[in-house]
C-alpha cells in the first residue's frame, strides 16, 4: 500500500503536462531532432546565419562554441561569420537597427538564442513550414501555429506559399473561419517539399542545440557518471550487507 | 604523532564526544525501512544546495538588467557552469521530493507524537523556511515565470485586511517587482534563509538525538535495555546506518544524475519553459503555474472564491501541520497497528495532496476548480477526521519489542 | 548482535573498496567546481588577440594597447636607440634574455623582438616587481635618471629601471625583464598581439 502511494506520487509527477507556449490548436509535426548529427546541425547553422541572423540576434551564442561543439574546421567556422571583421569569440548579433526593425515589422525581432527552449522543437519546426497565404495581413502571409505573426515568409521562394483550408461556421456577419489545414502552394517553390522540410528540420535542430549547447556535454558525460554511480551502489550494497551480518534478529 | 595531535585536540574540543553521542554510540532501532533514508538524504541535498549555490553566486549578477543574461552566461560560458546550475535547480526539486516523503513518513509512523512533538515543530518550521527560500530563489533567474510567479505570490499579501497593500509594497520595495526586489531576495536567498535553515536543522537533529529515533513499529526501544544501559533492539548508528545510508545515497544520486544529465528541466516541471524568456513587466505569459512543489498550495488558494479567504486557506494548509501532534489523540504510533479508518484517512490526505499538486499546475477550469474544492476539503478534512477517529480508535496491540 | 565480524578480511577489503570508490567520486565531483574558476568563454573572447597598426608610429614613439586587460607597449625604436642596446649589457641582470618565461623563443635576443623586425618592441607594460605600469622615458641622460640613462622604462612605484628592450638593470627591485607577449606580423604594418605563427587567430 505504501509503495503504491509512492509510485502514484511519482507517476503524478511525471504525468503532469507542462504549459505550452503555443496558443493555437494546430497539430505539431515531429521535428525529429538528433543532436548527434553534427552535419545536420552545421547545415542548420548555415541556414540560420544566411536567413535568420539578418534580422534576429542570438546574442548568447558564440561562433567559437559552435566550432568546438560541432567539430568544425577553421574554414567551416569562417563561413558562418557574417563578415571578415567578425572574430570567432563574437556572439551572433544582427546589424539591423532596432528602430528600423520596429518601423518595418512593428516589433523588434526577438533574440532567438533560447526560442527552442521556450516553445519546443516541434513547435519551431511546424512554425517554419506552416506559413500560408492570407491577404489580410501586412506581409500577405499568416502562420498556422503563430496567428498574425509579424514575420514575413522568409522562405517563400524556396517553399512557395501554402494555401489555407478553412472551415466556416455561421452565416453573414457572424461567420467564423477556422484554419483546418494547409494545401500545396499555387506556385511551387524552388525546392521540393521533402528537401525544404529537411532544411527546416536541420534549422530546428540547430536552434535546439543553440538553446542549450550544454546538452551535448550532458550526453557526453552522462553515461560515465551513471556507470560510476552503479559501481558506487554495488560497493556500498556489499559493504552494507557485510556489516549487517552482525545483526541477528 | 597523529594520535597525539588527535588527543591534544580532543582534550580541548569535544570531537570524540560528538562522534559518540551522534554516531558511534547513538542507538537507533534496527528495523528502519525505505522511508528512513530521506532524513540523511535531505542533509546531503542541503549541503549540495549550499555548495552549488556558493559557486553560482560567483558568476550570477543580482540586477534586473543582468540577472537573466548572467544565468545564461553560467550555462554557456563558465566552464562546467551548466552542471553547477542544473545541480542547483534540480536539487531544489529533489529537496522538496525528499521533504514531502520525509513528512509522509512521519505521519505514517506517528513520529510527531510524544516525546517527539518538538522535532515535528522544528520540521514544519524547516518546511516553511524552505518554501520561502525556494520562492525567493525562483525569482533570481529573472525569467517570465520568475517575475510573474513572484508578482502573483506577493500580491497575495496585499489581500491582508488594512495593512495589505502597504505590506506588499514593503516586500517589493517598489510599485512592481523590480531590481530592488530582486536584490533583496538575493540577499535573503543566499545568506539569511540558509542560516536560519542551518539553525533549524540543527535543532531538528538535536531534538531527535535527545529522545531517540522512532521506527516503523512505533515501539519505544528505550523501554528494554541491557545491563550496560544499551537498548536491546538498538544498534549504533555508525557503522550500521552510515553504510546503509551510503547505499541509499548511491541510489538517490543515480536517480538525481539521470535527471541531471538527461532530463534537467523535468519536462518543464523543474525548469519551466516560459522562464527561458527574460522577465517582461508589460506582458504576462499565457498561463502562470507555480513550480510543482508549490502547486498543491496554489490549488487550495484557487479553490476558494474569495481572495483573502483563499490566502488564509493556503496559509492554514501549512500551519495546521503544527498542531498535528495534538490533533491525533491516539497513543499508538505506527500505521501498522492503527485502524482501517486511520489508514483510509491518511491515504486520502496523501492522494488529495498529489491531486491538488496536479490541479495547481493546470490552467483554471470550472471542473478543475470543483475538483480543487473537493480535494481541499479532503486535505483539511484529514485533520478533523483524525481528531475524532483517534479518540476511540480500535488499534491492534503493539508488540513489546521490535519484530 | 555480534561484536566481531565473521570474516574480518572481507570486511577490511570492502571497507577499503568503499573508501577508494568514495575518494574517486569526490575527486571527480571536485573537477567541475575547480574548473569553473578558469577564465570563462566570455573572458577568453575578450582576451582574444588584438591587431595594432604600427604604420603610423614615428621613430622613437610609443603606443599602448590593452590586451587581456593588460597594457601592452609598442615602441618604434630609432637606429640610435638600437645601437645603445649592446653597450648596456654589463649593467643588466639578464642581458641575453635567458629567463625563458619572460619572452617567446623568437625574442631571446638583445632586441627582444622578431629578428626581421628588430625595430619594433612589444612588451607587457607591467613591472615585474609588483605590477605597476612603468613609464616610457626615451630621453637620454635626464636630470632625475642620471647621466648614464640611455632611454628606457622607469617604474615610478619603486624605481625599477629597464632599458629600451625592456631588460632590467642590476640593483633595482624588479627581478626579471619585462614580459614580451606572443605576437605575430599579419602584414608589414599590422601586429597581432597574442597571436602565434601557428595560430594567428
Amino acid at each position: 500500500m505504501i509503495r503504491i502511494t509512492f509510485l502514484m506520487f511519482l507517476i503524478g509527477l511525471m504525468a503532469t503536462p507542462s504549459a505550452k507556449a503555443a496558443s493555437s490548436d494546430y497539430p505539431l509535426a515531429d521535428a525529429e531532432v538528433d543532436l548527434g548529427d553534427k552535419a545536420a546541425l552545421y547545415r542548420g547553422a548555415q541556414t540560420f546565419m544566411g536567413n535568420c541572423a539578418s534580422c534576429h540576434s542570438a546574442n548568447m551564442m558564440r561562433f567559437s562554441r559552435i566550432g568546438e561543439d560541432l567539430g568544425l574546421t577553421e574554414e567551416q567556422l569562417a563561413e558562418l561569420l557574417p563578415t571578415e571583421s567578425h572574430k570567432p569569440g563574437d556572439v551572433i548579433e544582427t546589424n539591423m537597427p532596432a528602430d528600423y526593425a520596429k518601423e518595418t515589422f512593428g516589433i523588434v525581432p526577438p533574440d532567438l538564442t533560447l526560442t527552442a527552449r521556450v516553445n519546443g522543437a516541434d513547435w519551431l519546426y511546424t512554425y517554419l513550414v506552416s506559413f500560408y497565404e492570407d491577404p489580410d495581413t501586412l506581409w500577405g502571409v499568416n502562420n498556422a501555429v503563430f496567428p498574425l505573426v509579424s514575420m514575413p515568409h522568409v522562405f517563400a521562394a524556396a517553399q512557395g506559399v501554402k494555401q489555407p483550408v478553412y472551415e466556416t461556421e455561421g452565416e453573414g456577419e457572424r461567420t467564423r473561419k477556422t484554419l483546418v489545414g494547409l494545401e500545396a502552394p499555387a506556385r511551387p517553390g524552388t525546392m521540393t517539399e521533402e528537401a525544404f522540410e529537411q532544411k527546416m528540420k536541420d534549422l530546428a535542430a540547430y536552434m535546439v542545440y543553440m538553446a542549450e549547447p550544454a546538452a551535448l556535454k550532458r550526453h557526453q558525460y552522462g553515461p560515465y557518471v551513471l556507470a560510476f554511480l552503479l559501481v558506487f551502489i554495488l560497493v556500498m550494497y556489499l559493504l552494507k550487507r557485510e556489516y549487517w551480518r552482525d545483526i541477528k534478529h | 604523532m597523529i594520535k597525539g595531535l588527535g588527543k591534544w585536540v580532543d582534550d580541548r574540543l569535544p570531537v570524540s564526544h560528538f562522534w559518540n553521542a551522534h554516531l558511534a554510540k547513538y542507538y537507533v532501532p534496527h528495523n528502519f525501512n525505505f522511508w528512513y533514508y530521506f532524513g540523511s538524504l535531505l542533509l546531503v541535498v542541503f549541503v549540495l544546495q549550499i555548495v552549488t549555490g556558493i559557486w553560482l553566486t560567483m558568476s550570477y549578477k543580482p540586477s534586473a538588467e543582468n540577472a537573466f543574461a548572467s544565468v545564461e552566461y553560467i550555462m554557456r560560458d563558465v566552464e562546467w557552469g551548466w552542471l553547477l546550475r542544473y545541480m542547483h535547480s534540480t536539487g531544489a526539486s529533489f529537496f522538496f521530493i525528499a521533504v514531502y516523503l520525509h513528512i509522509f513518513r512521519g505521519m505514517m509512523y506517528g513520529s510527531y507524537k510524544k516525546p517527539r512533538e518538538l522535532i515535528w515543530i522544528f520540521g514544519v518550521l524547516i518546511l516553511l523556511v524552505l518554501m520561502a527560500e525556494a520562492f525567493m530563489g525562483y525569482l533570481l533567474p529573472w525569467g517570465q515565470m520568475s517575475y510573474w510567479g513572484a508578482q502573483v505570490i506577493i500580491s497575495l499579501f496585499s489581500s491582508v485586511p488594512v495593512v495589505g497593500p502597504d505590506l506588499a509594497l514593503w516586500i517589493r520595495g517598489d510599485y512592481v517587482i523590480s531590481d530592488a526586489t530582486l536584490n533583496r531576495f538575493f540577499a535573503l536567498h543566499v545568506i539569511a534563509l540558509p542560516l536560519v535553515l542551518l539553525f533549524l536543522i540543527g535543532g531538528h537533529v538535536m531534538a531527535l538525538h535527545e529522545v531517540g529515533s522512532n521506527n516503523p513499529d512505533g515501539v519505544d526501544i528505550k523501554e528494554h535495555k541491557d545491563s550496560s544501559g544499551k537498548p536491546v533492539d538498538g544498534i549504533p548508528f555508525h557503522p550500521y546506518y552510515t553504510v546503509k545510508d551510503l547505499f541509499g545515497l548511491g541510489v538517490f544520486m543515480f536517480i538525481f544524475a539521470v535527471v541531471l544529465f538527461y532530463w534537467p528541466d523535468g519536462g518543464g516541471l523543474f525548469l519551466e519553459h516560459p522562464n527561458f524568456t527574460p522577465a517582461n513587466p508589460l506582458q504576462t505569459p499565457e498561463h502562470i503555474a507555480p513550480v510543482w512543489y508549490f502547486a498543491p498550495h496554489y490549488a487550495i488558494l484557487r479553490a476558494v472564491p474569495d481572495k483573502f479567504l483563499g490566502v488564509l486557506a493556503m496559509t492554514l494548509a501549512i500551519l495546521i501541520l503544527f498542531v498535528l501532534p495534538w490533533v491525533d489523540r491516539n497513543r499508538t504510533r505506527s500505521i501498522r497497528y492503527r485502524s482501517t479508518a486511520f489508514k483510509v484517512n491518511l491515504f486520502a490526505f496523501a492522494a488529495a495532496f498529489i491531486g491538488l499538486g496536479y490541479l495547481g499546475t493546470q490552467p483554471p477550469t470550472t471542473l478543475g476548480t470543483l475538483a480543487s474544492q473537493i480535494l481541499s476539503a479532503v486535505y483539511f478534512g484529514f485533520f478533523i477526521a483524525l481528531f475524532f477517529i483517534s479518540r476511540r480508535e480500535r488499534t491492534k496491540p503493539v508488540p513489546e519489542r521490535l519484530q | 548482535m555480534a561484536d566481531s565480524p565473521s570474516n574480518p578480511a572481507r570486511r577490511r577489503f570492502l571497507t577499503g573498496a568503499a573508501t577508494a570508490v568514495g575518494a574517486v567520486g569526490v575527486g571527480f565531483a571536485a573537477v567541475p567546481f575547480l574548473s569553473s574558476f578558469q577564465p570563462s568563454a566570455k573572458a577568453e573572447a575578450a582576451g582574444a588577440p588584438v591587431d595594432v597598426n604600427i604604420g603610423k608610429l614615428s621613430p622613437g614613439q610609443m603606443t599602448t594597447v590593452s590586451w587581456r586587460g593588460k597594457p601592452v607597449y609598442l615602441v618604434n625604436r630609432t637606429e640610435r636607440m638600437l645601437e645603445s642596446l649592446p653597450e648596456l649589457n654589463d649593467q643588466l641582470r639578464d642581458p641575453d634574455s635567458e629567463i625563458v618565461t619572460q619572452q617567446p623563443p623568437f625574442a631571446s635576443n638583445i632586441y627582444r623582438a622578431r629578428e626581421e623586425n628588430e625595430r619594433y618592441l612589444v612588451v607587457v607594460g607591467i613591472c615585474t616587481h609588483l605590477g605597476c605600469a612603468p613609464t616610457y622615458r626615451p630621453e637620454v641622460a635626464p636630470e632625475d635618471l642620471g647621466e648614464d640613462w640611455k632611454g628606457g622604462f622607469f617604474c615610478p612605484c619603486h624605481g625599477s629601471k629597464f632599458d629600451l628592450s625592456g631588460r632590467v638593470y642590476k640593483g633595482v627591485p624588479a627581478p626579471t625583464n619585462l614580459e614580451v607577449p606572443e605576437y605575430v606580423y599579419l602584414s608589414e604594418d599590422i601586429i597581432r598581439v597574442g597571436g602565434t605563427e601557428e595560430d594567428p587567430a
